[in-house]
């Protein structure tokens, strides 16, 4: 289902993997927070597509109202983290999570999901909007919450936090399929705003954009920081840079190091992080 | 394989390490045309001025051309940033042997004011502190850099020394004030050399370990 694809639709279907607990007794942060609240607190994560293990020990905190990104060479797990981090992963068959996450000290394995969905929404790589109108791709999730209030005023809000408003405002009633890739992508943003979701998590959304577009999307989220914590997956390093606040760095499902972007971009404490953003490999 | 971007940084420690070399060899034949009365050497320091000075425009045109077009990271961005300012600090060295070469042509229209003792130690201190800064680099040897730092104490000493040396032949025979003045201008150059080799060597540190030292009291990591 489309929806399930943004993250906060309730009727999502979903094949329930096994869960697993381990008992933590500390959360481990490499990173310096300078006592930024923390959002999500993933403590001892592992990630299993049937017996293949994806994801190993991983230990990181993601404090709030900040972005962090997420690097790595291809297939070293961070799309899979990124997706345990609202259960997206659930979707797939034989799927296993073992480890403890934390969503404002709730643990999320606990909680009902489509409630989870609704706080950590996500956008993906290749825009994915519904065979709808732009008006009723944002309202979609509105309505099914059964939201009471104008529904006009919360959709006009949410495509103007997503920087669209003016570009579509004399149109919203036009499909969405008119609108340009980075358009679609931005109104897949404003879809995911318009539930007001406390995490946004973010799969590579720039990869099939063109750098203007690009550069709205980032500064996009610079605003959005005021409201909102963000979580990026990206394969571009200077995204990396540009856009967030803290950056992870993970090879073959392990978190390598995780440290404030502007540290781990010019001093790399680990040699396989600067190999990886120097290009010496990956 | 061997990226482009690694032939660029390559190259471009080449051509600093080529300028070092100018401005070794000025810095040298400075000294020695005051030490040794060789008018000529000074002479060959004026006259390669143009060369260290087109050097530096050239370093920092292709320093500027890599930050542009690759994005550097980590060690690379690093590097970089290093050697943009190395690349001043070797220029500044380059003016100040252009000083002393200009001091050594006045000083040698008057007779020597004293043995010279002091400024050949003196000039083989700041040689060598600019000779292993630049070695450090070179290496990317954080502990030759180290030592660097360490000698900058005693050029200042040797200037100290100096000065009041110089100052008690003034005060005892007012003929010899322009020569030795001269000297003062010398040793004062020789000290502003040790000075730049430290800011290299601090560079070095910062490209090789990520550390600023530039200022300890500030030093972060």
């Amino acid at each position: 289902m489309a929806s399930a694809a943004q993250g906060n639709d309730p009727t999502a279907a979903r094949i329930t993997p096994k869960v697993e607990k381990v008992e933590s007794s500390e959360h481990s942060a490499t990173a310096s927070k300078k006592d930024a609240p923390v959002r999500f607190q993933i403590s001892h994560l592992n990630f299993f597509y049937g017996p293949k293990q994806a994801v190993f020990d991983v230990n990181l905190s993601i404090p709030a109202k900040k972005v962090t990104a997420l690097i790595g060479p291809s297939g070293c797990g961070k799309s899979t983290f990124l997706r345990t981090l609202n259960r997206m992963n659930e979707t797939i068959r034989h799927s296993r999570v073992v480890g403890d996450i934390r969503l404002d000290g709730q643990d999320i394995l606990q909680m009902d999901v489509v409630a989870l969905r609704r706080r950590v929404g996500m956008v993906f790589q290749r825009p994915n909007p519904f065979p709808k109108s732009i008006y009723d791709n944002v309202a979609y999730g509105l309505r099914i919450n059964g939201y009471k209030g104008r529904l006009d005023d919360l959709v006009e809000h949410s495509l103007r936090r997503a920087a669209l408003w003016e570009e579509v405002k004399d149109y919203l009633h036009k499909s969405a399929f008119a609108l340009s890739g980075g358009q679609q992508q931005r109104l897949c943003i404003a879809r995911a705003l318009a539930v007001d979701p406390e995490v946004l998590l973010l799969d590579e959304p720039c990869s099939a954009l063109d750098p203007v577009t690009t550069a709205k999307i980032e500064e996009l989220m610079f605003h959005l920081k005021d409201s909102c914590t963000m979580a990026i997956v990206t394969h571009n390093m200077q995204q990396a840079a540009r856009a967030s606040d803290f950056t992870a760095f993970m090879l073959d499902g392990k978190l390598i190091e995780h440290s404030e972007t502007s540290k781990l971009f010019t001093t790399p404490h680990d040699p396989r992080t600067e190999a990886y953003i120097t290009g010496r490999f990956g | 394989m061997e990226r482009h971007f690694e032939h660029d940084l390559e190259e471009l420690k080449r051509r600093i390490l080529w300028m070092g070399s100018l401005v070794e060899r000025a810095v040298h034949q400075a000294v020695h045309a005051v030490l040794d009365a060789e008018e000529p050497l000074a002479e060959a320091v004026l006259s390669e001025e143009d060369a260290i000075n087109e050097m530096q425009i050239e370093i920092d045109e292709r320093v500027q051309r890599l930050l542009a077009l690759q994005a550097p990271m980590a060690v690379d961005l690093r590097f970089l940033l290093a050697v943009s300012r190395i690349n001043g600090d070797l220029e500044r060295i380059g003016d100040q042997a252009v000083n002393i070469a200009h001091s050594a042509m006045r000083v040698l229209r008057h007779p020597q004011v004293k043995p010279y003792v002091d400024l050949p130690r003196m000039s083989e201190l700041a040689e060598g502190m600019v000779r292993d800064s630049l070695n450090a680099l070179v290496r990317g040897d954080q502990d030759l850099a180290q030592s660097v730092l360490q000698r900058d104490d005693q050029v200042d000493r040797l200037r100290d020394q100096l000065f009041r040396e110089l100052l008690t032949y003034m005060m005892e025979n007012s003929s010899v004030v322009f020569s030795a003045f001269e000297l003062v201008m010398v040793a004062k150059n020789l000290e502003r050399i040790g000075d730049h080799a430290t800011n290299i060597a601090e560079d070095v540190i910062y490209f090789v370990a990520g550390r600023d030292v530039r200022h300890p009291a500030l030093d972060r990591r």
